[in-house]
């Protein structure tokens, strides 16, 4: 049963204290999860979608988790700054897995108080999708986000929402995230990740999404930890008719991450994108993993992911997209590009298609190159030392899926992290006033 | 200026250049002649530091310096420039980051300030009008989606916002019609000063037209085989190379 166990004995141990802390509704599903977990373990290498990243080892080490609910001592105003300069946000700050408003935010409270806002919204979408890690959230969560955009309404500003992880000793996370859009609605969300401390941290994470028929919806998420941490995300997106939803996934700097997308398009004509931007060297490990399900006809889904890998690191991908009999007229397009800049670094990549309907357009491709020997030369030969061509070309790579981001001050401050990441001056959180 | 004594060089183990010998003084203009595969580009390549070529024998010097040792940015930041037979596409990389890289290297060898964001704009639209290029292609990636005359224009384009004191000009006439040859040509002489030198690399009398040269080598079989004033491009562009080779 091998790593699994702890957490089996930790549950079965904490259960009443896990409980106490959190809202029924959360704990109503927490007995099944945990004994469908306990029945799988952690998922193996030899699972299918878990080829590349050995789970196992990183849940292994004795984490503490903060079941009790003590306060973390922190004023994360004070202590961090991250907004995207000309971003007007909302700003939540989720405190390990504590969330903390300063005030009171349009449409976003915690999941404790959603379970007493609308009850009926939480037990309806809460902990629909989960499998395999998820599981073990949601045995182990005791709050997390809500965000709820009643029908035709509009989230006028971004929801910012920082995760700052901050603890002396090792620790485990568990953060959750439910997203209930009604027909029409419209959000922008962007979630960054921060560490703190360099302790290890072990997050979990979950983010359900519901979009129902014609809402829109743009989901960014930015890790910026350090290379002690990891992350183990599942997002589950379920999806309407006639709504366009985009997920943009960074990943700048890290320990481990694995991030588990699964999007179902559930109505007709919707549009989803998927769009991925790793960076890592060192020993940086990078595993995103993506199902999207065309279940209905005249979806459209593209995925753009693209790695530049250095050093030592690793960097996955695997993604499948499966286009069910009824969905006619899919146009689904997924594409993983990536760099290779030192000989190593490792690039698996894993595209996957599977088609049961006839009228549809679907393509897939991934590429593994170098950096390009002649456009080096031709910039030394200009003056542009060795070190800065390369940076150069790097930065030219991850630029594209940068400048797809639709939110113009992100899109900015991306490109100059991207940049200072590549130049070596990201190595602490930049936001952050502990790291200066 | 630079002095290239009995240079040998090879690429993949395949000796191109056996004994080069080549003096050019400040403000020379030598245009260097010579059959398809001669090694004139090689010869290039090597004074800029092409990493693939491999020196075997002899040396160069530039204004007195050890140009061997030197690394390939290192030559370009000391003030010399290649005109790229085909230049490079860099797609996502900007002209004018690229640019900015470039010529702010070159001030920094210099010993100067980096340029102001706004001056080193100003400098971009004053030095693309030298060859008329427009303010579309600077906008865009380094030579991406460019004509072939875009191409040679944009060399010197970049070889007025770098100012080299030693330029190559390998083969920068060709595939350019009337118009843009003159373009380019004008563009190269207005950016002449009585300290700069250049090598010309061509096979046409055309340019030479434009760019008038104080001497004319012949490259055959990896050594100058001839050598003479202007008349002998001339002279070429009547008779061809097969009267030289036969004196060999
Ligand atoms: N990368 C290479 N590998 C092997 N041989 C090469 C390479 N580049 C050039 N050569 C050879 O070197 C010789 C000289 O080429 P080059 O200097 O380009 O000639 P030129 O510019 O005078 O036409 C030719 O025979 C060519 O085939
Ligand atoms: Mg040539």
């Amino acid at each position: 049963m091998n790593s699994a166990q702890q957490y089996i004995d930790l549950y079965a141990s904490q259960r009443d204290l896990i409980c106490h802390h959190s809202a029924p509704v959360m704990n109503a599903v927490r007995d099944a999860a945990m004994e469908q977990f306990q029945q799988r373990g952690f998922p193996s290498l030899k699972e299918e979608r878990y080829r590349y990243t050995d789970v196992t080892k990183a849940f292994a080490p004795d984490y503490g988790v903060n079941l009790n609910r003590v306060q973390v001592p922190i004023n994360p105003r004070e202590v961090f700054r991250c907004d995207v300069p000309n971003l007007s946000t909302h700003l939540a700050y989720v405190v390990n897995d504590q969330p903390l408003f300063e005030r009171d935010i349009p449409y976003v409270s915690s999941l404790r108080q959603a379970c007493i806002d609308h009850p009926e919204l939480v037990v309806k979408y809460y902990n629909k999708a989960a499998t395999g890690l998820a599981l073990l959230n949601t045995a182990l969560a005791q709050d997390g986000l809500f965000v709820y955009v009643p029908k035709n309404q509009h989230m006028e500003r971004p929801l910012q929402v920082l995760n700052l992880l901050r603890s002396g000793v090792d620790m485990m996370v568990n953060r959750r995230v439910l997203i209930v859009l009604e027909e029409g609605a419209d959000a922008t969300l962007l979630l960054c990740d921060h560490a703190m401390d360099r302790v290890l941290f072990l997050t979990t994470q979950v983010i359900e999404v519901f979009c129902a028929d014609r809402s829109r919806l743009d989901l960014y998420e930015l890790e910026e930890t350090h290379t002690r941490c990891r992350r183990f995300s599942n997002l589950h997106v379920h999806v309407g008719s006639d709504c366009v939803v985009s997920h943009n996934s960074i990943t700048l700097y890290n320990g481990l991450t694995r991030n588990t997308t699964d999007v179902v398009l559930d109505g007709e004509r919707s549009e989803i994108t998927l769009n991925g931007c790793v960076v890592a060297d060192k020993r940086q490990h990078v595993d995103n993993n993506t199902l999207v399900d065309h279940r209905a006809p005249s979806c459209t889904s593209r995925q753009l992911y693209k790695y530049v890998v250095d050093e030592e690191a690793v960097g996955a991908f695997a993604g499948k997209m499966l286009v069910r009999k009824d969905a006619q007229k899919t146009d689904s397009k997924e594409t993983n590009a990536n760099l290779c800049a030192a000989t190593t670094a490792r690039i698996y990549t894993q595209p996957m298609l599977e088609i049961y309907a006839d009228d549809v357009q679907c393509s897939h491709g991934s590429t593994v190159g170098v950096l390009d020997e002649q456009a080096l030369f031709y910039m030394q030969q200009r003056g542009i030392s060795a070190d800065e061509a390369r940076l150069l070309l790097k930065f030219a790579f991850v630029g594209q899926v940068i400048d797809s981001i639709r939110l113009e001050p992100l899109r900015e401050r991306l490109h100059y992290l991207v940049e200072k990441r590549f130049r070596g001056e990201l190595n602490k959180c930049t936001g952050c006033a502990l790291c200066k | 200026m630079l002095e290239i004594r009995n240079l040998h060089a090879s690429i993949a183990g395949k000796e191109i250049l056996n004994g080069v010998d080549l003096t050019i003084r400040d403000g020379e203009i030598h245009a260097l002649m010579g059959t398809n595969g001669a090694g004139k580009s090689t010869l290039s390549n090597v004074i800029v530091g092409h990493p693939a070529y491999e020196v075997t024998q002899g040396t160069i010097t530039f204004n007195g310096q050890d140009l061997l040792a030197m690394k390939t940015e290192e030559r370009a930041t000391a003030g010399i420039f290649m005109s790229f037979q085909q230049p490079i596409e860099i797609p996502g990389v900007s002209m004018q980051q690229f640019m900015r890289a470039a010529v702010n290297a070159r001030r920094k060898a210099l010993g100067k300030e980096e340029l102001k964001a706004t001056d080193f704009l100003k400098m971009m639209r004053e030095r693309r009008k030298l060859v008329e290029i427009d303010s579309k292609l600077v906008n865009r990636s380094v030579n991406e989606g460019f004509s072939g005359g875009e191409k040679k224009r944009n060399e010197i384009f970049q070889m007025a916002m770098l100012e080299p004191t030693f330029c190559i000009l390998d083969e920068t006439d060709s595939g350019l019609d009337v118009d843009a040859l003159r373009i380019v040509a004008e563009g190269f002489n207005r950016l002449r000063t009585d300290e700069t030198s250049a090598l010309v690399i061509t096979h046409y009398q055309r340019l030479l037209d434009y760019i008038h040269p104080d001497f004319v080598h012949v490259l055959l079989d990896g050594r100058i085989v001839k050598s003479g004033g202007p008349e002998l491009a001339q002279e070429i562009e009547d008779r061809g190379f097969d009267w030289i080779k036969e004196k060999q």
